[in-house]
């Protein structure tokens, strides 16, 4: 937890981590005690453009992983449309390392409700849905108390606060699968049909859920956006960089010695990152790194000071993603992680297409056969031109994701592939990548 | 389907062109148009598994993948495009696999993993050698699997399944592309497959509580790109380069749609769909793809008969038996006709003619089914002589109605193609209201309105249809008039008042293929062919001039019904009959009788049946895929088709008919008909036109409805498409996917009677479950026309009749 991290803590922005260490920290008092929804008087005297134009002038970019500007994004509403329109928050968090939104559901659900107001008001919706990942019953609880809450306050329904704006928000639960995080996935879920990727156009801003505008954001932007609204667009825009304006939560997971939810702003560095958690597990150093989650390009200990904005990330390769930021050690086998990465991917390809569908199939009978020391040097350029042949034909992101972590691997650790094939097997012990690899192999505790 | 249309079918106005380069080829053509098809214009062909151009775009095989290096707007797009779901822009420029080695790998790549979990079952596939999988394989694919070298493990299953009784799935064949789940809720509105599962376990399902009762399950065969989906009745019979290919029309219905006849050393072995944008698009129902075997069934005539003097029929040669033929004709006193109403309209012709010239009588009527003399009229007034030629309704007016009000028919049984067309017209706006006793499946598929109507109420409720401005019945409104409205009384004559007083267009919609042509070809008592009324004196000259015969009949004939009672009481000594079931008319009893009444009986059959089991004469005439004809549409277009077949054994009916007139004109009856042949016929029609004179009236007056009130509740009935038709004879898979009979009630009915009924008329009794019927009209129950025993004509009651409801063991 950020608010207990020791070390220079001073590079650390708590903002929607800030009140997590409270007593109760996800209850309505305890929200309410560290001002909870006082900006919502706020925005409905500015009125629904004032805060479209905050939240543009914040720069505040979408934290899901792609970065698109939230504040373009409601603007694209056309509000001459008869249709109603409708926020739809993408909790769907399923991404391996990623684990963010889950935590800040749990932690302050409040924050959430208060920015889905916000921003339902800003795009003039009067109904909202919070979609929430289905395995993860008790988020989905939390913030179904939430918003009861919510609603018991005043804070959601008719007439809330007597600004004379209706809302009403509906909690989600999704039915377990990884492509529902894609927002037309997710849109044909909440419909209730099988979760596959929409054509595009039209677009979700014009013809979304019903057929009827919709903004689809991801917890921790709207969430950023009862801040924004307190504090002012200056504020925000005052941290982070040029172009990746704000905080963020970076994730950090895996061997690091104190894993868990920092809250910096924009371009801060993994060395910085790794040095608030106390430090590589010890004895240990840094192989490789996803920036954020498995879908992005891996990186190695050489980009240690790369800045975890947009830019920074995308210029060395990968991809800012949703700063799950997942460490690997030199005990881990790069073959073994990335196999059993693209073993999510096919499980989880929709199906609907066919590079993902049957690329993902294939990708992992012969990642498998690699890592068992079976196939040839070859076996690296088939498996490199299958993720030529799946990214950028697939439907959707999700094929796409399902090559970053193989192309890249290969492009770091040839070597480490091709060790495979000379020792005939993974030359690694898996058991030293665990948490336990310091006691003696069949001793009892 | 290269041209884009708009809704009336009109080419769109050529100011809405857009231009853009493909393969460095300038192509220009309306906005809108997927990139895909614009390739097409120019000759250029991106291999592709999902895109259907009647479906809607999906984008889920990637297969058509170009490189777009500038989308118009000086950009291009970083990733190849899939180009079946990106429209065309202006100034675009578009690169396929011929010219892009991005797209061309990209295509590869993609065929590639299609490929990685198909099995290798080509040899044994009937698909193979007509599959867009294999052929494109060739054509963009690499020779040899990588998976396999590298040792990949195919997904398998067990195969295949059933999905329905006639439609079997492979799923490792199936590159799931989707085609046939859009279509079945696309296009047919039976969405009870859908895929299921994820990743490469997707697969095409079924919901196990409902079958895929579908009418039009089979085009889901036809637009497989793959063998994943076969039908039972075709599966393992034959390779596609064995076969024939000839063009059709389907014999099975009124809407003339194109079909492809595939056969084999004289054998059909598979209908396939045709395409004709004007008529059925690419569509066709299961009845006219699957039923065909009745023509190769044991029971089928390959040579005449004449009755011995044993009493049994014996084989005769063509010759003796068209001069038996005569001799007994000639014997028998006056004559009626019964051509019934499958025939083509050359073959009315000739029924018509021979009526007049070779028997010197208006008793003629081709309608073996229940009708009344309003309905001659109204034929008469309201329907001869139109075609599209001269603006009467076709099929894209269908799709342009504002409105479209169904009285006395039910598409999705009756008349598939019109089902299909509206069903996609209501999609995009056209509202369908239909005249009926309950709102059934078809009409909730076309989002229709129901506006309920008794049997026997239909010219009240016509009526009241205008008093509805709700309704807004204008120019833009389209009546299709079923030939079940003949049995309503006055409601023939009340829809073309709504049409005069509205503006609405009409047309009349039989059940028959041959129908519409024999009421061109004057099969009707009060008509000549091409419209003329028996009436009028110059109407009988310009036939009998054309005929070379001095006069014609002058009195009105006797309708189908009355040449039965005639026949009965003797005024009638002789009958020729086509092809008509006795069961399919208004009193089965009495056609049946009168058969055994008559003196003299010629019957011109392709298979045995009750009628030539009657017949002192029995000729053997050729089905449809044995003779060239023409069938007319519901709308009057001509669908002419040629012979799929040479066969001796048989002859068609014109050709029978003049061969007898031609031995009653040696005995001094009537003279030649002038015509042998198919081309003759064509000839002489062409050569006698359509009347140009003064045409019948309309009626002008209701006739009033005779419905009292009495006990029971009234009969409401309709042939469902698949039934116990002596036509789907030999199909045992199609038959099998036939709806289950039951008796539609109220609920209210039902909690009267229960689960099972047991309806009785005054010609029988059946026992059928019972099914509620949401918005069934009070005191009416509806049971399928020939779905149990002989049908309800037979073996029930008449419709619209009273019938007793009770329930069965209670």
């Amino acid at each position: 937890m950020s608010s207990t991290a020791t070390g220079s803590t001073d590079t650390l922005t708590p903002v929607l981590t800030s009140g997590w260490a409270d007593e109760r920290s996800w209850t309505l008092d305890a929200y309410a005690r560290r001002g909870g929804y006082a900006a919502l008087d706020k925005a409905f005297a500015m009125g629904p453009d004032a805060v479209i134009e905050a939240v543009k002038d914040s720069g505040l970019r979408g934290r899901g992983g792609a970065g698109f500007p939230t504040g373009m994004k409601w603007s694209f509403i056309p509000q001459d449309n008869p249709n109603p329109k409708y926020l739809v928050v993408n909790a769907d968090e399923s991404e391996p390392g990623t684990c963010k939104d889950i935590p800040l559901m749990m932690a302050s659900p409040h924050t959430l409700v208060e920015g889905v107001i916000l921003s339902s008001f800003a795009i003039r919706a009067h109904t909202a849905f919070i979609y929430i990942r289905g395995e993860v019953l008790h988020v989905i609880r939390r913030v179904q108390a939430a918003v009861a809450a919510a609603y018991a306050a005043g804070h959601l329904g008719r007439d809330i606060h007597g600004s004379g704006y209706d809302l009403d928000v509906v909690v989600h639960a999704g039915a377990g699968a990884y492509i529902c995080g894609e927002e037309t996935a997710l849109l044909e879920g909440l419909e209730g049909r099988r979760g596959q990727p929409r054509l595009r156009p039209p677009f979700p801003a014009v013809a979304g859920l019903y057929a009827s505008p919709t903004v689809i954001n991801n917890v921790e932007s709207i969430s950023s956006v009862p801040s924004i609204i307190a504090n002012g667009a200056e504020w925000f825009s005052s941290m982070g960089t040029e172009k990746s304006k704000g905080f963020g939560i970076f994730s950090l997971s895996g061997h690091v010695q104190r894993p868990g939810q920092y809250e910096a702003p924009l371009g801060i560095t993994l060395r910085q990152l790794i040095d608030l958690a106390g430090g590589i597990r010890e004895g240990h150093e840094l192989k490789f790194w996803t920036p954020g989650g498995s879908s992005t390009p891996l990186l190695t200990a050489e980009h240690l000071d790369v800045p975890l904005d947009f830019e920074g990330v995308g210029a060395a390769g990968s991809m800012l993603g949703t700063r799950a930021l997942q460490l690997f050690d030199e005990t881990v086998c790069v073959v073994r992680a990335v196999l059993r990465w693209t073993e999510f991917y096919k499980h989880e390809s929709c199906g609907k297409c066919t590079p993902c569908r049957e690329g993902t199939w294939w990708l992992v009978q012969t990642l498998a056969r690699l890592e068992k020391g079976q196939g040839s040097e070859a076996d690296l350029d088939l498996l490199l031109d299958q993720c030529d042949n799946i990214l950028g034909r697939s439907f959707c992101a999700l094929g796409d994701g399902a090559t970053s972590p193989i192309s890249s691997s290969i492009k770091y650790f040839r070597e480490e592939y091709l060790a495979h094939l000379t020792h005939g097997g993974c030359p690694f012990d898996p058991a030293a990548s665990t948490a336990w690899s310091d006691r003696t192999v069949g001793a009892t505790a | 389907m290269t041209l884009q249309q708009d809704r009336t079918g009109q080419e769109v106005d050529r100011t809405d062109l857009v231009s853009l380069t493909i393969d460095g080829v300038q192509v220009s053509v309306p906005k809108d148009t997927l990139v895909i098809r614009a390739a097409e214009q120019a000759g250029i062909q991106v291999p592709r598994f999902c895109d259907h151009p009647l479906l809607a775009p999906v984008g889920a095989c990637r297969q058509c993948l170009v490189d777009v290096p500038d989308a118009g707007n000086g950009r291009g797009f970083p990733k190849p495009q899939a180009s079946c779901t990106l429209p065309v822009a202006e100034g675009m420029v578009v690169n396929t696999q011929a010219t892009s080695a991005v797209a061309d790998k990209a295509q590869q790549g993609v065929m590639e993993f299609l490929l990685i979990n198909h099995p290798l079952d080509c040899p044994v596939c009937d698909k193979g050698g007509e599959c867009p999988l294999q052929n494109q394989a060739m054509s963009n694919g690499r020779g040899e699997s990588r998976f396999a070298a590298s040792g990949g493990i195919k997904r398998t299953y067990p195969k295949p399944i059933n999905i329905s009784a006639q439609v079997l799935l492979d799923r490792e064949r199936c590159v799931l592309c989707a085609r046939c789940t859009r279509f079945s809720e696309q296009i047919a509105g039976d969405p009870f497959i859908a895929l299921v599962e994820r990743g490469a376990l997707q697969q095409v399902g079924i919901y196990e509580k409902e079958p895929f009762e579908s009418y039009f399950s089979g085009n889901t065969i036809q637009i497989c790109p793959v063998g994943a989906l076969t039908s039972a009745e075709y599966r393992f019979r034959s390779r596609p380069f064995d076969l024939v290919s000839t063009p059709a029309v389907a014999e099975h219905d009124a809407c003339g749609s194109a079909i492809r006849v595939d056969h084999r050393r004289g054998k059909v072995m598979r209908r396939l769909a045709g395409n004709d944008p004007e008529v059925n698009e690419e569509w066709i129902t299961d009845k006219d793809r699957f039923a065909f075997h009745y023509a190769q069934q044991a029971d089928r005539l390959t040579y005449p008969q004449v009755r011995d003097t044993d009493g049994s029929l014996r084989p005769a040669s063509w010759p003796e038996a068209f001069a038996v033929a005569a001799r007994g004709l000639a014997e028998a006193g006056a004559v009626g006709v019964l051509p019934g109403g499958r025939l083509t309209a050359e073959d009315a012709y000739a029924y018509s003619v021979f009526a007049r010239v070779s028997l010197g009588t208006n008793d003629v009527d081709f309608r073996a089914r229940p009708l009344s003399a309003e309905e001659a009229d109204f034929l008469a007034s309201e329907v001869v002589l139109t075609g599209p030629w001269d603006g009467a309704v076709t099929y894209a007016d269908l799709e342009a109605a504002r409105t479209v009000v169904l009285l006395g028919l039910e598409p999705e049984d009756e008349a598939g193609a019109i089902f299909l067309r509206l069903r996609k017209a209501s999609g995009r706006g056209t509202r369908v209201l239909s005249v009926a006793p309950f709102s059934s499946r078809g009409l909730r598929k076309m989002n229709g309105v129901l506006v309920p109507a008794a049997p026997g109420t239909e010219a009240q409720a016509i009526e009241a249809l205008a008093e509805h401005s709700e309704h807004g019945l204008d120019k833009d409104t389209v009546l299709l008039v079923g030939e079940r409205l003949a049995t309503s009384p006055g409601a023939l004559t009340a829809a073309a008042a709504l049409a005069r007083r509205t503006g609405a267009r009409l047309a009349w919609v039989p059940r028959r293929a041959g129908d519409r042509g024999a009421v061109e070809a004057g099969c009707l008592p009060t008509l000549l062919p091409g419209g003329r009324p028996v009436a009028d004196a110059a109407a009988r000259v310009d036939a009998a001039t054309t005929w070379g015969v001095d006069s014609l009949p002058e009195a009105p004939g006797r309708d189908a019904d009355q040449i039965v009672a005639a026949l009965v009481s003797g005024e009638l000594g002789g009958v020729v009959v086509g092809g008509v079931d006795p069961d399919d008319t208004a009193d089965p009893a009495a056609t049946r009788a009168a058969l055994r009444a008559a003196r003299f009986v010629v019957a011109l059959e392709v298979r045995e049946t009750d009628v030539t089991r009657e017949a002192d004469v029995v000729f053997p005439v050729a089905p449809v895929s044995d003779k060239a004809g023409t069938f007319l549409t519901w709308e009057g277009r001509p669908r002419p088709f040629d012979a799929v077949f040479t066969n001796p054994a048989s002859l068609p009916d014109l050709r029978v008919l003049a061969g007898i007139a031609e031995e009653l004109a040696v005995l001094g009856r009537g003279r030649p008909l002038g015509f042998r042949t198919v081309a003759d016929v064509r000839a002489r029609m062409e050569e006698l036109g359509g009347w140009d004179g003064e045409r019948p009236a309309p009626r002008a007056e209701l006739v009033a409805s005779t419905a009292t009130a009495s006990d029971g509740m009234v009969l409401a009935t309709w042939k469902q498409m698949l039934d116990l038709g002596s036509m789907q004879d030999g199909d045992a898979a199609l038959r099998a996917t036939a709806r289950m009979p039951v008796a539609r009630v109220s609920a209210t009915t039902y909690d009267a009677v229960g689960p099972t009924v047991t309806i009785t008329g005054d010609r029988g009794s059946v026992t059928l479950p019972a099914e509620i019927t949401d918005d069934l009209v009070d005191g009416v129950v509806w049971v399928p026309a020939n779905s149990f025993g002989d049908g309800v004509l037979a073996g029930l009651a008449s419709p619209g009749s009273r019938v007793s409801v009770k329930g069965a063991g209670r």
